[in-house]
């Protein structure tokens, strides 16, 4: 009887795991054994190179400067888009009128497709034409060249991004909030708590499951969603703005090394193993769950 | 959706009529090809694909719009690596080393094999077959070519005192004229830029034509060698640093290519330099006098040519590379030629696209569509080596550093020779 239960789950899991296997493990396996590989063209067999591709990538300045930013730009955007959410969150969750008009418009920029985005913004950012430094321009500033400035152009990608980002966390908060117990709030007002205290004692607490979902997929975020440079810089001014993964896009398919590729790509998913590793073992003591 | 239902159709008539093989004599051809301007270009090469269907009902065409250049090959190749490759597609004209090293297309050479196809194979401007020749042969025919060219704003011309006719020859009357041009409102900030030069998107492409100017080419012929270091080259660097910089003409750091012909349009700069592909649109959208003009010089006049080239497909059947053969002779003919250069903005070809009808007709009602043409005495080879992206960025890069003041024309220039030579030399 168990065994035949076992077969059964397996049966029902196996189209999933397929799908998963084909287009998920294997292709991090391939990844994993072809870093460790090296052939002259695509066409050329592959030798076993063990770890030199490891020490091109420690001697290669382009991927320590894009290791740097994209730290800087997680660092940037995921607090940042999570403290809106909840902002955003609360405000919509209150009981003024025309909440429903306001949480779609905190929800529109999730809506629209990053490459449209990105193509808006283009034109929002540009220095002379863009909406920005025109608004500068009416009380008397001459606006910075957004994109094309090497101290700016992280930053100005990072401010798209949480703008973007908010609105799609917000709906995971405003979703917890619906569940939590109205009896909590009226016990706290009985008690006099005031509204800064019942943030932070009962619905702060309460909403760390939400907070531990949406922060790993923000850090996720921030290393996966490149959309946005391919059309507003390209990693540039000289890689000022370049990311990992777009760096992996451009050796991958403009450089054509798919071994180097591997290499960067091998290196991001450890990245990314770690963190979500710290994030479950560190915050999951302190998440109180119901 | 339409090639669909045409296929539908002809199936469905075809079986009705018990004539099933009629069906499967038809060649199917899938092709990608690129945009890098933006525009309706896709409906005009759907256009052109469908009359050539029209008269060789025996071959179908199935075009893919790829994005642009880079995606293109991108596309073009990960198809030829799966089980479903295309026959032939439009690509960069500079990717002619790598798609060799991948031994991924044919020369059109061994494709030719009647008199008239070796006389069509010589009838393009020869400016325009230096980035599609390698070891004597041809691998790449010009279609979607340009070159840099200038656009200007004749009011804005007329306003600073300047002849409209006599736009900038020099870089010194580029920078004078400049100057004259450039209008600061009354808080001291720039309301009009005297000039803009694109720096992001392809700065190398850019670059190249400064160097020309100067009497220097970027890299030899084989693509084995570049050449970043040169004084003349670094001198071309830093006339563009000092644009905006010292002459303060030009905005100083980055100028985006993609909204730069917006730029132009809303009239924040007198003069842009661009792809000639942007031309049609800029007549249709301009609410202003403007003209086209040849780069100015400083040693003497150039630009680099640049755009898409036609390659077939080593993995393809000799029937199939026959009708992709057919196809692109007529994509390049007179005809179509000049209907595509009068579409776009792109050049004519050959010199007979300018013998047709169609064409001298619009030289006559518009001549800034000769200009490119003309300029193509003075033109160059685009940056093409093996390991073309790599060594691209690498100047690229270079660019963007002295234009952003991280580093000195020469320093960048020199880092960037020194990582070009370390990649090419396994080349030799």
């Amino acid at each position: 009887m168990h065994n035949r239960f076992n077969l059964k789950a397996w049966l029902l899991l196996l189209p999933a795991l397929s799908f998963l296997i084909a287009f998920t493990h294997w292709p991090t396996l391939k990844s994993i054994w072809r870093s460790f590989t090296w052939a002259r063209s695509d066409v050329a067999p592959s030798q076993f190179v063990g770890l030199e591709n490891y020490q091109l990538l420690l001697d290669d300045p382009v991927f320590w400067k894009v290791f740097e930013n994209n730290f800087w730009y997680a660092v940037g955007t995921v607090p940042t888009s999570i403290a809106l959410a909840i902002m955003m969150a609360l405000w919509v969750n209150s009981k003024i009128r025309g909440t429903s008009l306001l949480r779609l418009a905190f929800f529109t920029p999730t809506i629209l497709p990053m490459i449209t985005v990105a193509n808006i913004w283009l034109f929002f950012y540009s220095p002379q034409i863009g909406l920005f430094n025109q608004l500068l321009a009416l009380v008397g500033i001459e606006g910075p060249n957004w994109l094309g400035d090497p101290d700016l152009a992280l930053s100005s990608l990072m401010v798209m991004t949480v703008w973007k980002e908010a609105g799609f966390f917000m709906i995971f908060y405003l979703a917890a909030l619906q569940t939590l117990s109205p009896e909590l709030y009226a016990a706290a007002k009985l008690e006099g708590a005031s509204a800064w205290r019942i943030f932070r004692k009962i619905t702060f607490p309460l909403l760390m499951p939400t907070t531990l979902f949406v922060l790993i997929n923000a850090i996720l975020n921030a290393f996966k969603l490149v959309d946005h440079l391919f059309i507003l810089t390209k990693g540039g001014p000289n890689n000022e703005s370049n990311l990992l993964l777009y760096y992996i896009y451009e050796t991958a398919f403009s450089f054509l090394d798919s071994y180097y590729a591997a290499t960067l790509t091998v290196v991001m998913l450890a990245t990314l193993a770690v963190i979500a590793l710290v994030q479950m073992l560190l915050l999951d003591r302190k998440i109180h769950y119901r | 959706m339409k090639i669909l239902s045409k296929y539908l159709t002809t199936v469905g008539v075809a079986s009705i009529l018990g004539l099933s093989t009629a069906a499967s004599a038809a060649t199917d051809l899938t092709m990608y090809y690129p945009v890098a301007v933006g525009g309706s270009l896709t409906k005009i090469v759907d256009g052109m694909v469908d009359k050539f269907e029209a008269e060789n009902p025996d071959i179908n065409i199935n075009a893919i719009y790829a994005g642009n250049y880079n995606d293109a090959r991108v596309k073009a190749l990960a198809a030829l690596q799966s089980g479903s490759p295309a026959q032939l597609s439009v690509m960069f004209s500079i990717d002619i080393h790598e798609l060799r090293n991948l031994e991924a297309i044919v020369a059109f050479d061994d494709l030719v094999s009647t008199d008239e196809e070796r006389q069509w194979l010589n009838s393009f401007y020869p400016a325009l077959m230096e980035n599609g020749k390698a070891d004597g042969k041809t691998w790449g025919v010009p279609f979607q070519r340009s070159t840099i060219v200038m656009y200007y704003n004749k009011d804005m011309f007329r306003a600073a005192g300047l002849d409209p006719e006599m736009p900038p020859t020099s870089w010194e009357e580029f920078v004078s004229m400049g100057k004259k041009l450039t209008k600061k409102g009354a808080n001291g900030t720039v309301d009009q830029w005297g000039a803009m030069i694109p720096s992001t998107g392809y700065p190398y492409w850019m670059f190249g034509a400064l160097t020309k100017q100067n009497s220097e080419v970027l890299m030899n012929q084989e693509g084995t060698e570049t050449y970043f270091d040169k004084p003349g080259v670094v001198e071309a660097l830093e006339y563009w640093q000092d644009l905006g910089n010292k002459h303060g003409i030009m905005p100083k750091g980055m100028i985006e290519w993609g909204t730069l012909r917006q730029n132009f349009l809303d009239q924040t700069t007198a003069i842009m330099w661009h792809s000639t592909g942007n031309l049609t649109t800029v007549k249709n959208k301009a609410n202003f006098d403007f003209g086209v003009a040849k780069l100015p010089g400083n040693k003497e006049l150039g630009s680099p040519t640049g755009g898409g080239n036609f390659y077939i497909f080593e993995k393809s059947s000799a029937e199939e590379k026959k009708a992709a053969l057919k196809f692109v002779k007529f994509m390049t003919s007179a005809e179509q030629a000049a209907h595509w250069s009068k579409s776009t903005g792109y050049m004519g070809v050959g010199p007979s696209a300018y013998e047709t009808e169609t064409l001298k007709t619009y030289l006559k009602t518009f001549p800034p569509a000769a200009v490119a043409r003309d300029q193509l005495t003075h033109a160059t080879a685009e940056l093409a080596t093996h390991e073309a992206g790599r060594v691209r960025k690498y100047l690229d890069d270079a660019i963007q550093a002295a234009l952003t003041g991280q580093s000195s024309a020469e320093d960048a220039l020199t880092g960037a020779q020194k990582q070009a030579e370390r990649i090419l030399r396994r080349y030799k």
